[in-house]
């Protein structure tokens, strides 16, 4: 019972660490995208019809987590279906550092109600390489 | 008859507006051109700027810090001798601009990110000579400061007008409250200097306290586009406004052309900037776009290739993709229409020694734009 309670207390503890992590991580990461996001995919997320995709209830981005990461990492370029919208732009190179890479990512991820999941780490984004490495 | 005549020009004018460019058979059709595009390259990723020698041979800067020399179409490997290039956000590799006597003295302009901390940039011009495929006797001629961390707003563009003056333009940083309206640091201004970087004595703030002397105007937020009006010999820029708000503007010593007291645009998140359109003791622009088309890149058309545009402003448009012309009529902009609508973001446009207009575009690559003549 006892060690019961402690690792309750522990689980919580560990829970509510994650979460101020990922509170300040989203902190400075409103601050990346308001610098180097908000001009094509808005304040709002949604993008801009036509031209820019949204991330506010993005299916791609909800979906494709490594690929996510790995546009914000090395730019985007060529077709890409979103929310059943095909857009064919090229997002250049933004040459963020890793952490700042993580922490936008959990910035668009966790607002306009999206429901991210986990929070992105510094090592998820350093495993990230330029092009998809073959799955064995 | 007057009337009629009238009523007429009103209503191109609204055709003009209202029609894009379409296209049939890779023919793009505007009001009074069909064009054709001509790939010039398609290897290159981020192709900033291009300048073109008088043997018709292109440098190309890659703004992820590469320049290249493009002959008959085929691309170099990269040219040796650039600085250290800061890249982050919008900065890096930028623009080429050749010295009005570079047949005699091949001095090549080229601005950039530099950081003396690997952290903190700001725009920076170089100038150099091409020797093979080597850059020889660099000289910095300019830096701006403070240096910053910001992502965006870097300004960049260059042009020399008739005199010889180099005009050097500097986004705010990112930093509109502490910037633009400070003559105290380089940013959110145009400058003005010799074609060695010094600065000119009869600049309007060589003699205010404290002010930076190359200052020539300020008040700007990123201006992208940058080029000498062939008729009036004046430097005419455009900037990307915040939310709308995109301005041009013909600049003159001295101006305030107020940002962020005054402007056509609003915050991101749909919040006011200032209630302020116009304030005295600062400029109106001569045109200005809501929504924002993102100008980048701008050349006023001259000599015998489009002759139905003579005098007009071509500008490229990153955010819609398109050429975008502004007829003119002396310094008001009488119509406007899209040109190669959807064809790609658009950096860079300039038209050759051959008059020829060649674009460079992002993801794309570097086209020529012909006529389509029956």
């Amino acid at each position: 019972m006892k060690y019961w309670i402690i690792s309750l207390v522990t689980a919580c503890f560990v829970s509510f660490q994650q979460d101020n992590d990922l509170a300040a991580s989203m902190e400075r990461g409103k601050e990346i995208y308001e610098d180097f996001c908000i001009a094509c995919h808005q304040a709002d997320g949604k993008g801009l019809p036509g031209a820019f995709p949204p991330l506010a209830n993005s299916d791609y981005l909800l979906n494709k987590r490594e690929a996510s990461i790995r546009a914000v990492k090395y730019g985007q370029q060529g077709e890409i279906v979103v929310n059943d919208v095909t857009y064919n732009a090229i997002m250049t190179p933004l040459y963020l550092a890793d952490d700042e890479v993580a922490d936008v990512m959990n910035y668009i991820l966790h607002s306009w109600e999206n429901k991210g999941g986990e929070m992105v780490t510094l090592e998820e984004v350093e495993k990230v390489k330029e092009v998809e490495e073959a799955k064995e | 008859m007057k009337l009629l005549a009238r009523g007429t020009s009103l209503f191109l004018l609204m055709v003009g507006w209202l029609t894009s460019s379409c296209q049939q058979n890779g023919v793009f059709s505007t009001t009074q051109l069909d064009l054709q595009t001509e790939t010039i390259s398609t290897e290159f990723k981020n192709p900033w700027s291009f300048a073109i020698l008088p043997d018709g041979r292109m440098l190309v800067t890659e703004k992820e810090g590469e320049l290249f020399i493009l002959e008959n179409g085929v691309k170099s490997e990269p040219v040796a001798g650039l600085p250290e290039i800061f890249v982050r956000g919008q900065g890096g590799l930028m623009d080429l601009e050749l010295h009005p006597s570079y047949d005699e003295n091949g001095w090549i302009y080229i601005s950039y990110g530099s950081s003396s901390d690997g952290r903190e940039g700001n725009t920076t011009v170089m100038r150099a000579k091409l020797e093979g495929n080597t850059l020889t006797d660099q000289e910095v001629i300019f830096k701006a400061e403070p240096d910053s961390r910001r992502g965006q707003h870097w300004g960049g563009r260059m042009e020399f007008d008739k005199e010889g003056y180099l005009y050097i333009s500097v986004g705010d940083r990112g930093a509109r409250d502490e910037n633009p309206q400070s003559l105290e640091n380089h940013s959110g201004k145009i400058h003005r200097v010799h074609d060695d970087g010094s600065v000119p004595s009869d600049n309007p703030f060589v003699n205010v306290d404290r002010a930076v002397a190359s200052i020539y105007s300020y008040g700007h937020r990123n201006p992208q586009g940058m080029a000498l009006n062939p008729t009036t010999g004046e430097i005419w820029t455009h900037e990307h406004g915040p939310r709308g708000g995109d301005e041009l503007n013909v600049i003159r010593a001295g101006n305030n052309y107020g940002w962020p007291v005054i402007t056509y645009g609003i915050n991101y998140n749909g919040t006011e900037i200032t209630p302020l359109t116009d304030k005295e003791g600062m400029q109106q622009p001569v045109t200005y776009w809501v929504p924002s088309i993102a100008p980048c890149g701008m050349t006023f058309i001259t000599g015998d290739i489009y002759p139905e545009w003579e005098g007009s402003i071509i500008l490229g448009s990153l955010k819609y993709q398109y050429l975008h012309r502004c007829e003119m009529l002396g310094n008001k902009v009488i119509m406007q229409e899209k040109v190669l609508d959807g064809f790609g973001r658009m950096r860079t446009v300039r038209q050759g020694p051959d008059g020829y207009l060649y674009c460079s575009i992002e993801g794309k690559g570097i086209f020529k734009i012909i006529p389509v003549r029956s």
